[in-house]
Protein backbone atom coordinates (compact mmCIF):
# COMPACT_ATOMS: atom_id res chain seq x y z
CA UNK A 1 0.00 0.00 0.00
CA UNK A 2 2.76 2.14 0.50
CA UNK A 3 4.86 1.95 -2.04
CA UNK A 4 1.55 2.35 -4.05
CA UNK A 5 1.06 5.73 -2.09
CA UNK A 6 4.62 6.54 -2.97
CA UNK A 7 4.58 5.95 -6.65
CA UNK A 8 1.74 7.99 -6.73
CA UNK A 9 3.06 11.00 -4.85
CA UNK A 10 7.24 10.86 -5.01
CA UNK A 11 6.35 12.53 -8.33
CA UNK A 12 4.52 15.27 -7.13
CA UNK A 13 7.19 17.25 -5.15
CA UNK A 14 8.45 18.61 -8.55
CA UNK A 15 6.42 21.45 -9.95
CA UNK A 16 6.71 20.29 -13.35
CA UNK A 17 5.33 16.79 -12.80
CA UNK A 18 2.26 18.87 -10.78
CA UNK A 19 1.69 20.55 -14.15
CA UNK A 20 1.76 17.81 -15.84
CA UNK A 21 -0.68 15.94 -14.20
CA UNK A 22 -3.08 18.70 -14.23
CA UNK A 23 -2.53 19.26 -18.06
CA UNK A 24 -3.32 15.08 -18.77
CA UNK A 25 -6.02 15.23 -17.11
CA UNK A 26 -8.34 18.25 -18.38
CA UNK A 27 -6.42 16.80 -21.97
CA UNK A 28 -7.90 14.15 -21.07
CA UNK A 29 -10.96 15.26 -20.24
CA UNK A 30 -11.92 17.41 -22.93
CA UNK A 31 -10.64 14.86 -25.67
CA UNK A 32 -13.26 12.22 -24.13
CA UNK A 33 -16.06 14.21 -24.23
CA UNK A 34 -15.04 15.21 -27.64
CA UNK A 35 -14.33 11.54 -28.46
CA UNK A 36 -18.04 10.11 -28.01
CA UNK A 37 -19.06 12.36 -31.06
CA UNK A 38 -16.42 11.23 -33.15
CA UNK A 39 -16.64 7.74 -32.65
CA UNK A 40 -20.97 8.20 -33.20
CA UNK A 41 -19.98 10.14 -36.46
CA UNK A 42 -17.30 8.28 -37.59
CA UNK A 43 -14.63 10.95 -37.99
CA UNK A 44 -11.79 9.53 -37.01
CA UNK A 45 -10.04 10.28 -40.12
CA UNK A 46 -11.08 14.14 -39.98
CA UNK A 47 -9.52 14.10 -36.65
CA UNK A 48 -6.61 12.70 -37.25
CA UNK A 49 -6.47 15.25 -40.66
CA UNK A 50 -7.23 18.04 -38.51
CA UNK A 51 -4.29 17.03 -36.24
CA UNK A 52 -1.28 17.22 -38.64
CA UNK A 53 -3.10 19.94 -40.25
CA UNK A 54 -2.05 22.65 -37.18
CA UNK A 55 1.57 21.99 -38.14
CA UNK A 56 2.52 24.69 -40.01
CA UNK A 57 0.32 26.87 -37.36
CA UNK A 58 2.35 25.54 -34.58
CA UNK A 59 5.93 26.51 -36.26
CA UNK A 60 4.57 29.94 -37.86
CA UNK A 61 3.15 30.87 -34.23
CA UNK A 62 6.70 30.26 -33.00
CA UNK A 63 8.03 32.23 -35.87
CA UNK A 64 6.08 35.06 -35.18
CA UNK A 65 6.05 35.27 -31.55
CA UNK A 66 2.36 34.36 -31.33
CA UNK A 67 0.29 32.32 -29.22
CA UNK A 68 1.11 28.62 -30.56
CA UNK A 69 -2.97 27.95 -29.87
CA UNK A 70 -3.82 30.64 -32.51
CA UNK A 71 -1.65 29.46 -35.29
CA UNK A 72 -2.81 26.10 -34.81
CA UNK A 73 -6.94 26.97 -34.58
CA UNK A 74 -6.06 28.86 -37.68
CA UNK A 75 -4.43 26.14 -39.55
CA UNK A 76 -6.80 23.47 -38.56
CA UNK A 77 -9.73 25.12 -39.22
CA UNK A 78 -8.23 25.96 -42.54
CA UNK A 79 -8.27 22.39 -43.13
CA UNK A 80 -11.74 21.64 -42.37
CA UNK A 81 -12.84 24.22 -44.60
CA UNK A 82 -10.23 23.31 -47.57
CA UNK A 83 -11.56 20.16 -47.18
CA UNK A 84 -15.40 21.04 -47.22
CA UNK A 85 -14.47 23.00 -50.11
CA UNK A 86 -12.45 20.78 -52.28
CA UNK A 87 -15.30 18.13 -51.65
CA UNK A 88 -18.10 20.55 -52.37
CA UNK A 89 -16.38 21.65 -55.61
CA UNK A 90 -15.03 18.80 -57.23
CA UNK A 91 -16.09 14.89 -57.69
CA UNK A 92 -13.44 13.51 -55.28
CA UNK A 93 -14.45 10.85 -52.68
CA UNK A 94 -14.28 12.87 -48.99
CA UNK A 95 -11.55 10.58 -47.85
CA UNK A 96 -9.18 11.28 -50.60
CA UNK A 97 -9.70 15.04 -50.18
CA UNK A 98 -8.99 14.38 -46.36
CA UNK A 99 -5.52 12.73 -47.30
CA UNK A 100 -4.86 15.25 -49.88
CA UNK A 101 -4.97 18.25 -47.41
CA UNK A 102 -4.02 16.82 -44.38
CA UNK A 103 -0.43 15.64 -45.88
CA UNK A 104 -0.38 19.20 -47.99
CA UNK A 105 -0.70 20.93 -44.91
CA UNK A 106 1.90 18.52 -42.47
CA UNK A 107 4.35 18.50 -45.41
CA UNK A 108 3.92 22.41 -45.20
CA UNK A 109 4.41 22.14 -41.33
CA UNK A 110 7.93 20.06 -41.67
CA UNK A 111 9.53 22.36 -44.76
CA UNK A 112 8.88 25.16 -42.39
CA UNK A 113 10.74 23.45 -39.32
CA UNK A 114 13.37 22.40 -41.61
CA UNK A 115 14.04 26.17 -42.25
CA UNK A 116 14.16 27.41 -39.37
CA UNK A 117 15.61 25.07 -36.68
CA UNK A 118 16.95 26.86 -33.96
CA UNK A 119 13.14 27.89 -33.19
CA UNK A 120 11.05 25.02 -32.63
CA UNK A 121 11.53 21.47 -31.60
CA UNK A 122 9.80 19.29 -34.06
CA UNK A 123 9.37 16.51 -31.55
CA UNK A 124 7.40 18.54 -29.27
CA UNK A 125 5.06 19.14 -31.87
CA UNK A 126 4.71 15.99 -33.48
CA UNK A 127 4.77 14.15 -29.79
CA UNK A 128 3.91 16.63 -27.11
CA UNK A 129 6.02 17.52 -24.40
CA UNK A 130 4.01 17.74 -21.20
CA UNK A 131 6.55 17.60 -18.65
CA UNK A 132 7.63 20.63 -20.07
CA UNK A 133 5.00 22.95 -20.28
CA UNK A 134 5.48 26.96 -19.51
CA UNK A 135 2.70 28.34 -16.82
CA UNK A 136 1.22 30.42 -19.92
CA UNK A 137 0.64 27.51 -21.69
CA UNK A 138 -1.25 26.18 -19.45
CA UNK A 139 -3.34 28.66 -19.32
CA UNK A 140 -3.86 29.18 -23.07
CA UNK A 141 -5.00 24.85 -22.43
CA UNK A 142 -7.39 25.73 -20.00
CA UNK A 143 -9.18 28.76 -20.96
CA UNK A 144 -9.52 26.99 -24.42
CA UNK A 145 -10.47 24.10 -22.90
CA UNK A 146 -13.25 25.55 -20.98
CA UNK A 147 -14.60 27.34 -23.69
CA UNK A 148 -14.85 24.00 -25.76
CA UNK A 149 -16.46 21.71 -22.80
CA UNK A 150 -18.99 24.65 -21.93
CA UNK A 151 -19.98 24.81 -25.78
CA UNK A 152 -20.64 21.00 -25.85
CA UNK A 153 -21.93 21.33 -22.63
CA UNK A 154 -24.87 23.73 -24.13
CA UNK A 155 -25.15 22.13 -27.61
CA UNK A 156 -24.64 18.25 -26.32
CA UNK A 157 -28.20 17.21 -27.61
CA UNK A 158 -28.57 19.20 -30.79
CA UNK A 159 -24.73 18.05 -31.59
CA UNK A 160 -26.15 14.51 -30.82
CA UNK A 161 -28.92 14.63 -33.16
CA UNK A 162 -27.21 16.00 -35.69
CA UNK A 163 -24.85 12.83 -35.77
CA UNK A 164 -28.12 10.43 -34.94
CA UNK A 165 -30.74 11.87 -37.55
CA UNK A 166 -29.47 14.97 -39.48
CA UNK A 167 -32.61 14.67 -41.45
CA UNK A 168 -34.46 15.00 -38.41
CA UNK A 169 -32.79 17.45 -37.27
CA UNK A 170 -33.08 19.63 -40.56
CA UNK A 171 -36.80 18.93 -40.31
CA UNK A 172 -37.23 20.79 -36.97
CA UNK A 173 -35.50 23.79 -38.04
CA UNK A 174 -32.26 23.10 -37.00
CA UNK A 175 -29.15 24.84 -39.12
CA UNK A 176 -27.47 21.16 -39.60
CA UNK A 177 -24.67 22.80 -41.59
CA UNK A 178 -24.03 25.50 -38.92
CA UNK A 179 -23.97 22.60 -36.56
CA UNK A 180 -21.44 20.59 -39.02
CA UNK A 181 -18.82 23.30 -38.79
CA UNK A 182 -19.32 24.03 -34.94
CA UNK A 183 -18.57 20.30 -34.15
CA UNK A 184 -15.18 20.92 -36.57
CA UNK A 185 -14.33 24.02 -34.76
CA UNK A 186 -14.40 22.10 -31.13
CA UNK A 187 -12.87 19.60 -32.94
CA UNK A 188 -9.59 22.21 -33.82
CA UNK A 189 -10.23 23.39 -30.44
CA UNK A 190 -9.82 20.47 -28.73
CA UNK A 191 -6.96 19.34 -31.17
CA UNK A 192 -5.19 22.82 -29.93
CA UNK A 193 -5.98 21.92 -26.40
CA UNK A 194 -4.62 18.43 -26.76
CA UNK A 195 -1.52 19.14 -28.58
CA UNK A 196 1.04 19.60 -25.96
CA UNK A 197 0.30 16.84 -24.00
CA UNK A 198 0.27 14.14 -27.05
CA UNK A 199 1.26 15.95 -29.75
CA UNK A 200 0.13 15.87 -33.82
CA UNK A 201 0.53 12.23 -34.16
CA UNK A 202 -1.12 10.75 -31.22
CA UNK A 203 -3.70 13.38 -30.66
CA UNK A 204 -6.35 11.52 -33.01
CA UNK A 205 -6.16 8.09 -30.42
CA UNK A 206 -7.23 10.52 -27.32
CA UNK A 207 -10.22 11.94 -29.77
CA UNK A 208 -11.27 8.00 -30.56
CA UNK A 209 -10.23 5.61 -27.89
CA UNK A 210 -12.34 6.61 -24.83
CA UNK A 211 -15.66 7.16 -27.16
CA UNK A 212 -14.81 3.63 -28.80
CA UNK A 213 -14.41 2.03 -24.80
CA UNK A 214 -17.47 3.91 -23.82
CA UNK A 215 -19.66 2.56 -27.15
CA UNK A 216 -18.85 -1.05 -25.93
CA UNK A 217 -19.98 -0.34 -22.36
CA UNK A 218 -23.06 1.31 -22.65
CA UNK A 219 -26.28 1.90 -24.56
CA UNK A 220 -27.10 5.28 -23.38
CA UNK A 221 -25.67 8.47 -24.65
CA UNK A 222 -25.61 10.47 -21.33
CA UNK A 223 -23.65 7.15 -19.49
CA UNK A 224 -21.30 6.58 -22.85
CA UNK A 225 -20.20 10.81 -22.18
CA UNK A 226 -19.70 9.84 -18.06
CA UNK A 227 -17.53 6.53 -18.54
CA UNK A 228 -15.58 8.01 -21.91
CA UNK A 229 -14.85 10.96 -19.55
CA UNK A 230 -13.77 8.22 -16.63
CA UNK A 231 -11.49 6.53 -18.86
CA UNK A 232 -9.81 9.54 -20.48
CA UNK A 233 -8.79 11.36 -17.26
CA UNK A 234 -8.09 7.54 -15.31
CA UNK A 235 -5.79 6.71 -18.79
CA UNK A 236 -4.36 10.37 -19.18
CA UNK A 237 -3.25 10.73 -15.77
CA UNK A 238 -1.67 6.95 -14.86
CA UNK A 239 0.04 7.24 -18.59
CA UNK A 240 1.51 10.32 -17.05
CA UNK A 241 3.20 9.04 -13.94
CA UNK A 242 3.96 5.17 -16.22
CA UNK A 243 5.84 7.96 -18.30
CA UNK A 244 7.78 9.94 -15.13
CA UNK A 245 8.39 6.19 -13.71
CA UNK A 246 9.65 4.85 -16.95
CA UNK A 247 11.33 7.96 -18.59
CA UNK A 248 9.22 7.11 -21.42
CA UNK A 249 7.56 9.37 -23.98
CA UNK A 250 4.02 10.58 -21.91
CA UNK A 251 2.11 10.70 -25.34
CA UNK A 252 3.30 7.12 -25.85
CA UNK A 253 2.33 6.02 -22.57
CA UNK A 254 -0.94 7.43 -22.25
CA UNK A 255 -2.06 6.33 -25.32
CA UNK A 256 -0.71 2.64 -25.29
CA UNK A 257 -2.45 2.25 -21.83
CA UNK A 258 -5.26 3.61 -23.44
CA UNK A 259 -5.44 1.54 -26.15
CA UNK A 260 -4.79 -1.93 -23.72
CA UNK A 261 -7.99 -0.76 -21.97
CA UNK A 262 -9.61 -0.70 -25.08
CA UNK A 263 -8.55 -4.26 -25.74
CA UNK A 264 -9.80 -5.34 -22.21
CA UNK A 265 -13.12 -3.77 -22.66
CA UNK A 266 -13.49 -5.06 -26.21
CA UNK A 267 -12.42 -8.74 -24.81
CA UNK A 268 -14.73 -8.27 -21.11
CA UNK A 269 -17.50 -6.05 -22.02
CA UNK A 270 -20.35 -7.23 -20.25
CA UNK A 271 -23.01 -6.68 -23.10
CA UNK A 272 -21.30 -6.14 -26.38
CA UNK A 273 -17.38 -7.85 -25.32
CA UNK A 274 -16.49 -10.75 -27.88
CA UNK A 275 -16.39 -13.51 -24.67
CA UNK A 276 -20.00 -12.65 -24.11
CA UNK A 277 -20.90 -12.64 -27.77
CA UNK A 278 -19.23 -15.83 -28.37
CA UNK A 279 -21.26 -17.45 -25.45
CA UNK A 280 -24.30 -16.15 -26.79
CA UNK A 281 -23.84 -17.71 -30.16
CA UNK A 282 -21.79 -20.84 -29.13
CA UNK B 1 -65.38 28.45 -46.23
CA UNK B 2 -61.78 29.15 -47.99
CA UNK B 3 -59.54 26.49 -47.41
CA UNK B 4 -55.75 27.20 -46.88
CA UNK B 5 -53.57 24.30 -48.98
CA UNK B 6 -51.76 22.30 -46.13
CA UNK B 7 -48.74 21.68 -49.16
CA UNK B 8 -48.26 23.48 -51.91
CA UNK B 9 -46.13 22.78 -54.80
CA UNK B 10 -45.51 25.75 -57.39
CA UNK B 11 -44.29 24.88 -60.44
CA UNK B 12 -41.26 22.76 -59.10
CA UNK B 13 -38.25 22.18 -61.11
CA UNK B 14 -35.00 20.09 -59.62
CA UNK B 15 -31.68 19.57 -60.98
CA UNK B 16 -28.84 17.64 -59.51
CA UNK B 17 -25.69 19.39 -61.89
CA UNK B 18 -27.88 20.15 -64.71
CA UNK B 19 -29.67 16.75 -64.94
CA UNK B 20 -33.33 17.06 -64.33
CA UNK B 21 -34.96 15.13 -61.70
CA UNK B 22 -38.22 16.77 -61.64
CA UNK B 23 -39.65 19.02 -63.74
CA UNK B 24 -42.35 21.86 -63.44
CA UNK B 25 -44.09 19.90 -60.63
CA UNK B 26 -47.29 21.33 -58.91
CA UNK B 27 -49.16 19.78 -56.30
CA UNK B 28 -51.93 20.91 -53.55
CA UNK B 29 -53.36 19.16 -51.11
CA UNK B 30 -55.83 20.32 -48.54
CA UNK B 31 -55.86 19.48 -44.22
CA UNK B 32 -57.38 16.52 -43.40
CA UNK B 33 -55.78 14.91 -46.70
CA UNK B 34 -53.82 11.42 -46.48
CA UNK B 35 -52.28 11.10 -50.24
CA UNK B 36 -49.79 9.04 -51.66
CA UNK B 37 -47.21 9.77 -53.83
CA UNK B 38 -47.02 6.78 -56.60
CA UNK B 39 -43.62 6.35 -59.13
CA UNK B 40 -41.19 4.11 -60.25
CA UNK B 41 -37.98 4.05 -58.84
CA UNK B 42 -36.23 7.55 -60.42
CA UNK B 43 -39.43 8.73 -60.82
CA UNK B 44 -38.64 11.92 -58.81
CA UNK B 45 -40.55 10.64 -56.07
CA UNK B 46 -37.90 10.96 -53.80
CA UNK B 47 -36.78 14.59 -55.55
CA UNK B 48 -40.71 15.34 -54.64
CA UNK B 49 -40.04 14.17 -50.99
CA UNK B 50 -36.64 16.59 -50.47
CA UNK B 51 -37.77 19.84 -52.15
CA UNK B 52 -41.27 19.86 -49.90
CA UNK B 53 -38.63 18.94 -46.76
CA UNK B 54 -36.00 21.33 -48.15
CA UNK B 55 -33.54 18.99 -48.91
CA UNK B 56 -32.99 20.04 -52.06
CA UNK B 57 -33.47 24.20 -53.03
CA UNK B 58 -35.64 23.77 -56.54
CA UNK B 59 -34.18 25.55 -59.60
CA UNK B 60 -37.55 26.89 -59.95
CA UNK B 61 -41.08 27.65 -58.71
CA UNK B 62 -41.60 26.75 -54.87
CA UNK B 63 -43.45 24.77 -52.16
CA UNK B 64 -45.27 26.74 -48.98
CA UNK B 65 -46.23 25.02 -45.95
CA UNK B 66 -49.38 26.10 -44.45
CA UNK B 67 -48.55 29.26 -46.33
CA UNK B 68 -45.20 29.67 -45.07
CA UNK B 69 -41.69 29.08 -46.86
CA UNK B 70 -40.31 25.90 -45.84
CA UNK B 71 -37.77 27.06 -43.47
CA UNK B 72 -40.20 29.26 -41.52
CA UNK B 73 -42.85 26.12 -41.27
CA UNK B 74 -40.11 23.81 -40.07
CA UNK B 75 -38.91 26.61 -37.35
CA UNK B 76 -42.25 25.87 -36.06
CA UNK B 77 -41.89 22.61 -36.19
CA UNK B 78 -44.75 22.30 -38.51
CA UNK B 79 -43.60 19.43 -40.28
CA UNK B 80 -42.77 15.80 -39.39
CA UNK B 81 -40.86 13.22 -41.23
CA UNK B 82 -40.96 9.67 -40.78
CA UNK B 83 -37.70 8.44 -42.21
CA UNK B 84 -36.87 4.89 -43.88
CA UNK B 85 -35.43 2.61 -41.75
CA UNK B 86 -32.23 2.23 -43.92
CA UNK B 87 -31.51 5.64 -43.06
CA UNK B 88 -31.00 5.58 -39.24
CA UNK B 89 -27.75 3.90 -37.12
CA UNK B 90 -29.42 1.55 -35.33
CA UNK B 91 -26.62 1.01 -33.04
CA UNK B 92 -26.79 4.24 -32.05
CA UNK B 93 -26.49 4.19 -28.25
CA UNK B 94 -30.27 5.88 -27.42
CA UNK B 95 -33.47 4.13 -26.40
CA UNK B 96 -36.58 4.55 -27.92
CA UNK B 97 -37.81 7.62 -25.61
CA UNK B 98 -34.71 9.72 -26.19
CA UNK B 99 -35.80 9.02 -30.04
CA UNK B 100 -39.79 10.22 -29.14
CA UNK B 101 -38.26 12.97 -27.00
CA UNK B 102 -36.08 14.62 -30.25
CA UNK B 103 -39.68 14.89 -31.85
CA UNK B 104 -39.76 17.99 -28.56
CA UNK B 105 -36.75 19.53 -29.20
CA UNK B 106 -38.34 22.32 -31.47
CA UNK B 107 -40.79 22.86 -28.32
CA UNK B 108 -37.56 23.29 -25.93
CA UNK B 109 -35.11 26.05 -24.93
CA UNK B 110 -31.75 25.94 -26.34
CA UNK B 111 -30.58 23.22 -23.56
CA UNK B 112 -33.17 20.67 -24.68
CA UNK B 113 -34.26 20.26 -21.05
CA UNK B 114 -37.58 18.23 -21.21
CA UNK B 115 -40.27 19.68 -19.13
CA UNK B 116 -43.08 17.73 -17.79
CA UNK B 117 -45.30 18.54 -20.29
CA UNK B 118 -42.51 17.00 -23.22
CA UNK B 119 -42.20 13.95 -20.85
CA UNK B 120 -46.19 13.65 -20.94
CA UNK B 121 -46.40 14.27 -24.58
CA UNK B 122 -43.82 11.31 -25.24
CA UNK B 123 -45.31 9.50 -22.81
CA UNK B 124 -49.10 9.95 -24.79
CA UNK B 125 -47.60 9.21 -28.41
CA UNK B 126 -45.71 5.95 -26.99
CA UNK B 127 -48.94 4.69 -25.67
CA UNK B 128 -50.97 5.48 -29.00
CA UNK B 129 -48.64 2.96 -31.10
CA UNK B 130 -48.02 0.82 -27.82
CA UNK B 131 -44.57 1.52 -27.62
CA UNK B 132 -45.15 2.19 -24.06
CA UNK B 133 -43.46 -0.76 -22.88
CA UNK B 134 -40.66 -0.63 -25.18
CA UNK B 135 -39.29 3.05 -23.61
CA UNK B 136 -36.06 2.29 -22.43
CA UNK B 137 -35.21 -0.26 -24.97
CA UNK B 138 -31.99 0.38 -27.03
CA UNK B 139 -33.09 1.08 -30.29
CA UNK B 140 -31.36 -1.75 -32.57
CA UNK B 141 -33.27 -3.79 -29.98
CA UNK B 142 -36.65 -3.41 -31.75
CA UNK B 143 -38.47 -5.22 -34.36
CA UNK B 144 -39.04 -4.16 -37.69
CA UNK B 145 -42.43 -2.91 -37.20
CA UNK B 146 -41.31 -1.89 -33.55
CA UNK B 147 -38.67 0.37 -34.85
CA UNK B 148 -41.16 2.22 -37.50
CA UNK B 149 -43.44 2.65 -34.42
CA UNK B 150 -41.12 4.31 -32.28
CA UNK B 151 -40.31 6.77 -35.62
CA UNK B 152 -43.72 7.65 -35.81
CA UNK B 153 -44.15 8.09 -32.10
CA UNK B 154 -41.54 10.63 -32.68
CA UNK B 155 -43.12 12.40 -35.54
CA UNK B 156 -46.60 12.36 -33.22
CA UNK B 157 -45.05 14.53 -30.28
CA UNK B 158 -44.07 17.15 -32.50
CA UNK B 159 -47.34 18.09 -33.05
CA UNK B 160 -46.90 19.06 -36.49
CA UNK B 161 -49.74 19.63 -38.69
CA UNK B 162 -47.99 18.02 -41.95
CA UNK B 163 -46.62 14.35 -41.59
CA UNK B 164 -44.63 12.57 -44.62
CA UNK B 165 -43.50 9.26 -44.35
CA UNK B 166 -41.14 7.31 -46.61
CA UNK B 167 -42.11 4.17 -47.16
CA UNK B 168 -43.63 3.68 -44.11
CA UNK B 169 -44.83 -0.29 -44.70
CA UNK B 170 -41.89 -1.89 -45.96
CA UNK B 171 -40.33 -4.51 -43.40
CA UNK B 172 -43.66 -4.04 -41.49
CA UNK B 173 -46.05 -6.88 -40.11
CA UNK B 174 -49.72 -6.85 -41.62
CA UNK B 175 -50.91 -6.02 -38.01
CA UNK B 176 -48.45 -2.84 -38.06
CA UNK B 177 -49.71 -2.04 -41.02
CA UNK B 178 -53.49 -1.96 -39.82
CA UNK B 179 -52.34 -0.16 -36.73
CA UNK B 180 -50.33 2.63 -38.58
CA UNK B 181 -53.23 3.18 -40.80
CA UNK B 182 -55.73 3.45 -38.03
CA UNK B 183 -53.54 6.29 -36.76
CA UNK B 184 -52.94 8.09 -39.55
CA UNK B 185 -56.58 7.89 -40.55
CA UNK B 186 -57.27 9.48 -37.26
CA UNK B 187 -54.65 11.87 -37.67
CA UNK B 188 -56.28 13.28 -40.90
CA UNK B 189 -59.78 13.21 -39.35
CA UNK B 190 -58.26 15.81 -36.99
CA UNK B 191 -56.75 18.01 -39.72
CA UNK B 192 -53.71 16.62 -40.37
CA UNK B 193 -52.70 16.37 -43.73
CA UNK B 194 -50.50 12.95 -44.49
CA UNK B 195 -47.94 12.60 -47.83
CA UNK B 196 -46.99 9.07 -47.92
CA UNK B 197 -44.29 7.80 -50.41
CA UNK B 198 -45.26 3.77 -51.08
CA UNK B 199 -44.81 0.95 -53.09
CA UNK B 200 -47.69 -0.76 -51.90
CA UNK B 201 -50.53 0.15 -54.21
CA UNK B 202 -52.79 -2.43 -53.02
CA UNK B 203 -53.45 -0.17 -49.96
CA UNK B 204 -53.38 3.12 -51.65
CA UNK B 205 -57.09 2.81 -52.33
CA UNK B 206 -58.22 1.88 -48.97
CA UNK B 207 -57.12 4.69 -46.95
CA UNK B 208 -55.75 7.30 -49.43
CA UNK B 209 -58.43 10.08 -50.21
CA UNK B 210 -55.92 11.64 -52.65
CA UNK B 211 -53.23 9.78 -55.03
CA UNK B 212 -50.54 11.19 -56.31
CA UNK B 213 -48.77 10.26 -59.59
CA UNK B 214 -44.70 10.60 -60.55
CA UNK B 215 -43.08 10.26 -63.44
CA UNK B 216 -40.19 13.38 -63.98
CA UNK B 217 -43.23 15.65 -62.70
CA UNK B 218 -46.69 15.24 -61.56
CA UNK B 219 -48.55 13.49 -63.86
CA UNK B 220 -52.31 13.99 -62.05
CA UNK B 221 -53.24 13.98 -58.65
CA UNK B 222 -56.67 14.14 -56.87
CA UNK B 223 -59.44 12.03 -55.28
CA UNK B 224 -58.64 8.43 -55.36
CA UNK B 225 -61.72 6.96 -56.68
CA UNK B 226 -61.33 9.66 -60.14
CA UNK B 227 -57.69 9.61 -60.82
CA UNK B 228 -56.71 5.67 -59.19
CA UNK B 229 -57.39 4.48 -62.83
CA UNK B 230 -55.64 2.34 -65.10
CA UNK B 231 -54.54 5.00 -67.50
CA UNK B 232 -52.52 7.13 -64.67
CA UNK B 233 -50.96 3.68 -63.63
CA UNK B 234 -49.72 2.93 -67.29
CA UNK B 235 -48.49 6.62 -67.77
CA UNK B 236 -46.85 6.35 -64.52
CA UNK B 237 -44.97 3.20 -64.58
CA UNK B 238 -45.28 3.38 -68.45
CA UNK B 239 -46.81 -0.28 -69.20
CA UNK B 240 -44.34 -1.68 -66.56
CA UNK B 241 -47.11 -2.35 -63.99
CA UNK B 242 -49.09 -5.50 -64.11
CA UNK B 243 -53.15 -4.44 -64.08
CA UNK B 244 -53.99 -3.66 -60.54
CA UNK B 245 -57.00 -4.82 -59.13
CA UNK B 246 -59.03 -0.96 -58.43
CA UNK B 247 -60.86 -0.89 -55.08
CA UNK B 248 -63.28 2.30 -55.08
CA UNK B 249 -64.74 2.63 -52.17
CA UNK B 250 -63.37 5.61 -50.66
Amino acid sequence: MNAIAEWLVAPLQYEFMIKAVLMSAFVGLVCAVLSCYMTLKGWALMGDAVAHSVTPGVVLAYILNLPFALGAFVFGVGSVLAIGFIKSKTRIKEDTVIGLVFTGFFALGLVLISKNPSNVDLMHILFGNVLGIPTSDLIQTFVIGSFTLITVLILRKDLLLFCFDPTHARSIGLNITALYYILLTLLSLTIVVALQAVGVILVVAMLITPGAIAYLLSDRFDRMMLIAMFFGVFSSVLGTYISFHLDASTGGCIVVLQTLLFVATMIFAPKHGLLVRTFKSA
Amino acid sequence: MYRQASIEVENVTVDYNGKVALHGAALSLSEGTIASLVGMNGSGKSTLFKAIMGFVTPSTGRVLINGLPIRSAQKRGLVAYVPQAEEVDWNFPVSVSDVVMMGRYGHMNLLRIPRSIDRHIVEESLDRVQMIQFRDRQIGELSGGQKKRAFLARALAQQGTVMLLDEPFTGVDVKTEKAIIQLLMELRDRGHTILISTHDLSSVSTFCDQVVFINQTVLAYGATNEVFTQENLNRTFGGAMPAIQTNPNP
